[in-house]
């Protein structure tokens, strides 16, 4: 039910998935949203302070489902043998782009010494600042990493797709259902 | 309509987070310098060699202010600065002032200004005095402020701010500088904000 086995997705993986599919695309489209308001627009302060608080309660989740994925056991590829190497060097770059898109903001806020603030609930240290020019060149990788994000991300989606629809995999499903992770 | 600083305290307050800073007795006159948005400034100006001027500034600090328009001689601030966070854009010069030749920031890591009086001198204008505290020493000093503007900012809040100066002699705050030409014995101190009412 929780844990992953050979044949589907326990409920931890399925929840920290598609939590993390919601929150990732809602960043970036308040990122994105955010990043063009005007100085006098009411939510010139409080859209980036929501995007930067989720923003790290995001990295800190990640960072427990890569921890899940690594001492759980991975549910077996679908597809023909090039399929499954797509789809794995595919999710390999998903965590890197998701880890590079969320490292990259952080050290823009950090890059002049100061923590970030989460909901000005607790604050996350500032670990590297003051590198040469270091939140301009954060911010040109985290927007290029985003939207490369978001690009694989729709490939991910379309792949599911063709699984569900084409091959009648069990790939989308079991992504739903815990239920798939108890049959052998 | 509900102002952001209102959404955002809700927000807070959902959460739980007993870490707010809050104030429990605040009026409406009370502000917060506002520090998160960085619209304040400690800055320094001493005379080297009597060539030039170093300027640096404090990074860190924070700070509240009373201040009511209908009662002027009510006004107060109290400021505490991280002596520590000085930048004057040159990192060995700033480790030589904050050593044991000048600042001691390692025994003395906090610089605190705690006002006791307010006197309205014209519009717009006042001298402030009070207790400064710098390298363990506390002397009275005094600082003519000027109320440079208050109103609504965009996002929901109501701002004041002013700036001021004055000038400090080193030696009272037991910072030797008989080394060095006389016009470098003291200091310029000024200092701008805006706060945020609460």
């Amino acid at each position: 039910m929780w844990r992953n086995t050979r044949s589907g997705w326990g409920l931890v993986s399925i929840f920290l998935h598609w939590l993390s599919a919601l929150v990732i695309v809602g960043l970036f489209v308040l990122g994105w949203w955010m990043t063009d308001l005007g100085y006098f627009d009411a939510w010139y302060n409080l859209a980036p302070w929501w995007h930067r608080s989720i923003g790290m309660l995001l990295l800190f989740a990640t960072l427990l489902r890569l921890c899940w994925r690594f001492i759980q056991p991975t549910p077996a590829a679908q597809g023909s043998r090039l399929e499954r190497i797509a789809a794995h060097l595919g999710h390999t770059a998903l965590y890197v782009l998701m880890l590079l898109v969320m490292v990259s903001g952080y050290l823009i806020s950090t890059a002049r010494g100061r923590g970030i603030s989460v909901f000005d609930w607790f604050e996350v240290p500032a670990l590297i600042s003051h590198l040469p020019n270091q939140a301009s060149i954060a911010g040109e990788v985290h927007w290029y990493s985003a939207l490369a994000l978001m690009l694989l991300a729709a490939g991910h989606a379309l792949a599911a797709l063709k699984h569900h629809y084409l091959d009648r995999h069990d790939t989308l499903t079991r992504m739903l259902n815990p239920a798939r992770s108890r049959r052998r | 309509m509900l102002t952001n600083t209102f959404k955002k305290t809700a927000l807070v307050t959902a959460l739980g987070a007993a870490s707010f800073v809050g104030f429990s007795q605040a009026q409406a006159d009370d502000y917060v310098i506002d520090t998160e948005g960085q619209h304040a400034f400690v800055q320094f100006k001493i005379n080297h060699l009597g060539y030039s001027y170093i300027l640096g500034n404090f990074e860190e600090f924070e700070g509240q202010f009373h201040y009511d328009p209908e009662n002027l001689e009510a006004s107060s601030v109290e400021m505490e600065v991280q002596v520590n966070s000085l930048n004057s854009n040159h990192a060995e010069r700033d480790r030589h002032f904050l050593s044991d030749d000048f600042l001691s920031a390692g025994d003395y890591p906090t610089a605190t200004f705690v006002s006791t009086g307010f006197e309205p001198t014209g519009d717009n204008e006042g001298v402030i005095t009070g207790d400064f505290t710098l390298k363990g020493e506390t002397r009275e000093i005094e600082m003519p402020v000027t109320l440079v503007g208050e109103g609504e900012d965009p996002w929901g809040s109501y701002r004041a701010g002013f700036e001021g100066s004055t000038m400090l002699t080193l030696a009272d705050f037991g910072i030797d500088m008989s080394d060095f030409p006389e016009m470098m014995e003291e200091l310029e101190l000024y200092v701008t904000f805006e706060g945020v009412r609460q």
